[in-house]
C-alpha cells in the first residue's frame, strides 16, 4: 500500500465513492457486515453527541467546545484498528477514538464543564489526556514508542495532529526523533482545511502533508480522511508495519471540519457555503451509509430510531455530568507533586482561613 | 571526586540499580557530554540506555514525558541551560503539568540536568543562571549543588524522585573542588538546605558557585570581628523556610547573593520570606547582591558582572553598620 500510494505522487487512497460505491476492491479491508454496521452507528453517536454538545454550550451548559462532526471515519476507524495495549495520544478532536479507547462520554462533557477529572480516562488503558499546545503531544508519542521498544512491548502508538500543528516545530522533531530511533509510532494528520481560520495554502507549499514523511526518510499516505473504509485500511497496515519493528507511519487523512474550530470561532468569516455544499457531498456519514443502503444492511428507519436512543442516553449522561460534585480546594493543590510542599500546604491552608473568616 | 565525577558516579550507580534508567541528550553518548559527566557510561550500559539524540531540545524534554508516563525514568541533558529554551514549552506545559491534568495518574519523573552560570569565558548564551524562571513554573522542582558531595546525594534524590527535577550543575566548579565522597548510595533530601558555616552577626543565604566566593568574604570579614553564618540552599523550589528563618531570627541580618538577575529573583524571594519569618529581628533590610538585570556580558566584560568576594565583603560592611 505504501508503495503504491506514494506521497510523492500525490495519490490518495480511497476504497468508495461519494455515493458510497466501491470503487477500491484491492483495498477493501477485511471487515464483515456486522463490523460495517457497528462502526456506522458508532460514527452517528459520535455526531449525535457532538451536536448535542454544541447546542449544550449554546445553552450555557459547558465552555467553549471543539467540535467533531465531519472527521468522524477517522476517528472511528482509529478506534477499529488501536488495540487495548496501544497508545492513543490526543489532540483535542478525536471524539469517536476516546471513546473506542474506553473514555467515557461523562467524561468528556466534564472536562469541557471545567474539570481535569474528565481527561484522566480512568478506566481507559494506554491513552493520554487531551493536550492544547499544538503539535507538543506528537513528542510524547514518540517518547511512548521508544519505550514500547525498550522495554520489549508490542505496542503501537497513535499520535493525533492537525494540519495547522504540521508547522510547528514539535512536529519536525517528534517525526524526526521517531524515525531515527525507528520506533511504532503512527503520526495521523488530521487535515480538515483549516486551522482555526488559516487554509492550508497559508500553512504550508508542500503538494500533500504526507509527502513531508519522505524528507524523515519514513512511511507515509494520504488518504480519504471522510472514507472509514480506506482509513481503516491505511491505519490498519501502519499498525501492522510498526508492529514489525519498521519504524513510524506518517498518515495524512483528507477530511472537512464541518463546524466551527471551538464554539467561540465564527467559520462564516473565512470560508464559503459553496465550499462547505461541496463538502457536504464527501460527508463521511452520507457515504457509509449508502454503502449500507446499497447493500441492505441498514435502512433510514433504523437511522431514526437509533437516533432517538441516543438522544435519550446522551441527555441523561450530560445530566449526570452536571451533577458532578463540586470542585474542592484541595484539588487545586493535590496533584503537583508527588508529596504536596509547604509552601502549598501553608496556601492552602491561607485560604481555607479566608473562607472559614468568610462564612462567619 | 569532583562535580563531574560525582553526578558521574550517581547516573552510574543508579543505571546499575535500576533497568528503567536511561540517559540521554546531546553528545551525551559515545563522547560523554561536553563536560564529560556521562563519560563511559554507554560503554558501560549500551546504546538503548545512554546515547546521544538528534539535535533537538524539545524533541529531548518531549520524548523524556513520554518515557516517564510509560514508566521509565529519563535524565536528560541540556547541553548548557542557555540552550533550553526551545524545551521549555515542554518542560512548563508538560512535564510540569502531566501529574495536576490527570489528577496524579501520570506523574513525569525526569531529571533535566543542565550546567548553568558565568565565569567560564563563553560564549553567548553559555553564562546565564535562570533558576527563578524554573522555579516560578508551579510543578517544578529545582535543585544546585555546591559540593561533589551534595552533587552526588542529591542526583541520586532527584533520580529516585517521582516529580520532574531541574538538576542545574554549576560549571564553573564543575572541577575546581575536589573533595571525599563516599563511594557507595546515598541520597540528599530535596527541599533541605545547609549551614556552611555557623555565624552570629549576619546570614548570607547563597547556592552554586557562589557558595565558594561567600567563604572567602566570610574569611575577610572575620577579619574585622564579623562573624558570618553561610546558608546553602541546595534546593531552590521547593525553598527551605525553616533554615533562612532560624538563622536569621539569630543574626538578624540577611544577605542572599546570586548570579541571576536581580529583579523577580530567589534574592527577591529570601528577602520576602525573611520579611514574613523574621520581621522583628531584623536588624537591617534584606539585601540583595547578585548579577544586574542584563544579560551577561561577552568574557571581556564579564568581570563587571561576576560577583567577586570583595563585593560580597563590601555589602557585608554596608549591611552591618546600617
Amino acid at each position: 500500500m505504501f508503495e503504491k500510494y506514494n506521497p510523492i505522487n500525490d495519490l490518495m487512497l480511497q476504497v468508495i465513492n461519494n455515493d458510497g460505491k466501491v470503487i477500491n476492491k484491492e483495498f477493501f479491508p477485511k471487515l464483515d457486515d456486522i463490523q460495517i454496521i457497528k462502526a456506522y452507528k458508532d460514527m452517528l453517536f459520535e455526531r449525535t453527541a457532538d451536536l448535542m454538545t454544541v447546542s449544550y454550550q449554546r445553552q450555557g451548559r459547558i465552555f467553549t467546545y471543539p467540535p467533531n462532526y465531519g472527521q468522524e471515519a477517522i476517528h472511528i476507524a482509529s478506534g477499529m484498528v488501536i488495540k487495548n495495549e496501544d497508545w492513543l495520544v490526543p489532540a483535542f478532536r478525536e471524539l469517536g477514538a476516546y471513546l473506542a479507547k474506553g473514555a467515557t462520554l461523562k467524561e468528556i462533557f466534564l472536562y469541557f464543564m471545567g474539570y481535569e477529572d474528565g481527561t484522566v480516562f480512568k478506566d481507559a488503558n494506554h491513552i493520554l489526556p487531551i493536550s492544547v499546545p499544538i503539535a507538543s503531544q506528537l513528542i510524547h508519542g514518540t517518547g511512548l514508542a521508544y519505550a514500547a521498544k525498550y522495554l520489549n512491548k508490542k505496542e503501537v502508538v497513535f499520535a493525533y495532529v492537525g494540519d495547522g500543528g504540521t508547522s510547528e516545530g514539535d512536529f519536525h522533531e517528534a517525526l524526526n526523533f521517531a524515525a531515527v530511533w525507528k520506533v511504532p509510532v503512527v503520526f495521523v494528520v488530521q487535515n480538515n482545511q483549516y486551522a482555526i481560520s488559516t487554509s492550508k495554502e497559508d500553512q504550508t507549499v508542500s503538494v500533500n502533508f504526507a509527502i513531508k514523511s519522505v524528507a524523515y526518510g519514513m512511511k507515509g499516505i494520504k488518504v480519504d480522511g471522510n472514507d472509514l473504509f480506506a482509513m481503516y485500511a491505511a491505519l490498519n497496515e501502519a499498525h501492522d508495519y510498526c508492529s514489525k519493528g519498521n519504524g513510524p507511519v506518517l498518515i495524512e487523512a483528507l477530511t472537512y471540519r464541518k463546524g466551527a474550530h471551538t464554539t467561540s470561532d465564527d467559520p462564516t468569516k473565512y470560508r464559503d457555503k459553496a465550499e462547505e455544499e461541496k463538502w457536504e457531498q464527501k460527508d463521511p456519514l452520507k457515504r457509509l451509509k449508502s454503502y449500507l443502503i446499497d447493500n441492505k444492511l441498514f435502512s433510514e428507519d433504523q437511522e431514526k430510531n437509533i437516533i432517538d436512543d441516543y438522544k435519550k442516553e446522551i441527555d441523561r449522561i450530560f445530566s449526570e455530568a452536571e451533577n458532578y460534585e463540586p470542585y474542592s480546594l484541595n484539588e487545586v493543590f493535590k496533584h503537583h507533586y508527588a508529596d504536596m510542599p509547604q509552601d502549598l500546604k501553608n496556601q492552602q491552608r491561607e485560604h481555607e482561613n479566608f473562607l472559614k473568616w468568610k462564612e462567619s | 571526586m569532583n562535580i563531574v565525577n560525582a553526578i558521574n558516579n550517581a547516573i552510574d550507580i543508579k543505571l546499575n540499580e535500576d533497568p528503567n534508567v536511561l540517559a540521554f541528550g546531546e553528545d551525551v553518548g559515545k563522547e560523554g557530554g561536553v563536560f564529560r559527566v556521562t563519560e563511559g557510561l554507554q560503554q558501560k550500559y549500551g546504546k538503548q540506555r545512554v546515547f546521544d539524540t538528534p539535535l533537538g531540545e524539545s524533541g529531548i524534554a518531549g520524548s523524556a514525558v513520554g518515557m516517564a508516563i510509560a514508566g521509565l525514568r529519563p535524565i536528560i541533558e541540556m547541553q548548557f541551560s542557555g540552550f533550553v529554551y526551545p524545551a521549555f514549552n515542554q518542560i512548563v506545559s508538560h512535564a510540569a503539568r502531566m501529574r495536576n491534568r490527570t489528577r496524579s495518574r501520570y506523574s513525569t519523573p525526569i531529571v533535566i540536568r543542565m550546567p548553568y552560570g558565568g565565569g567560564i569565558n563563553a560564549l553567548e548564551h553559555h553564562s546565564e543562571s535562570m533558576e527563578a524562571l524554573f522555579a516560578h513554573v508551579p510543578g517544578l522542582k529545582v535543585v544546585i549543588p555546591s559540593t561533589p558531595h551534595d552533587a552526588k546525594g542529591l542526583m541520586i534524590a532527584a533520580i529516585e524522585s517521582d516529580d520532574t527535577i531541574v538538576f542545574m550543575e554549576p560549571k564553573r566548579i564543575y572541577r575546581a573542588i575536589k573533595q571525599e565522597v563516599p563511594e557507595d548510595k546515598f541520597s540528599i533530601e530535596i527541599g533541605k538546605g545547609k549551614i556552611v558555616q555557623e555565624g552570629t552577626d549576619l546570614t548570607i543565604v547563597t547556592y552554586g558557585a557562589l557558595v565558594r566566593e561567600v567563604q572567602k568574604a566570610a574569611v575577610m570579614a572575620k577579619k574585622q570581628g564579623i562573624s558570618v553564618e553561610i546558608i546553602d540552599l541546595r534546593t531552590i523550589y521547593p525553598i527551605d523556610r525553616d533554615i533562612i528563618r532560624d538563622s536569621v531570627t539569630k543574626t538578624g541580618r540577611v544577605i542572599t547573593v546570586t548570579e541571576s538577575p536581580r529583579s523577580f529573583s530567589v534574592a527577591s524571594e529570601v528577602s520576602q520570606i525573611v520579611i514574613e519569618e523574621a520581621f522583628l529581628n531584623l536588624e537591617a533590610p534584606p539585601k540583595r547582591v547578585t548579577g544586574f538585570d542584563t544579560i551577561v556580558p561577552l568574557p571581556k566584560g564579564e568581570h563587571h558582572y561576576i560577583i567577586s568576594p570583595e563585593k560580597i565583603y563590601y555589602e557585608i560592611l554596608d549591611t552591618i553598620k546600617y
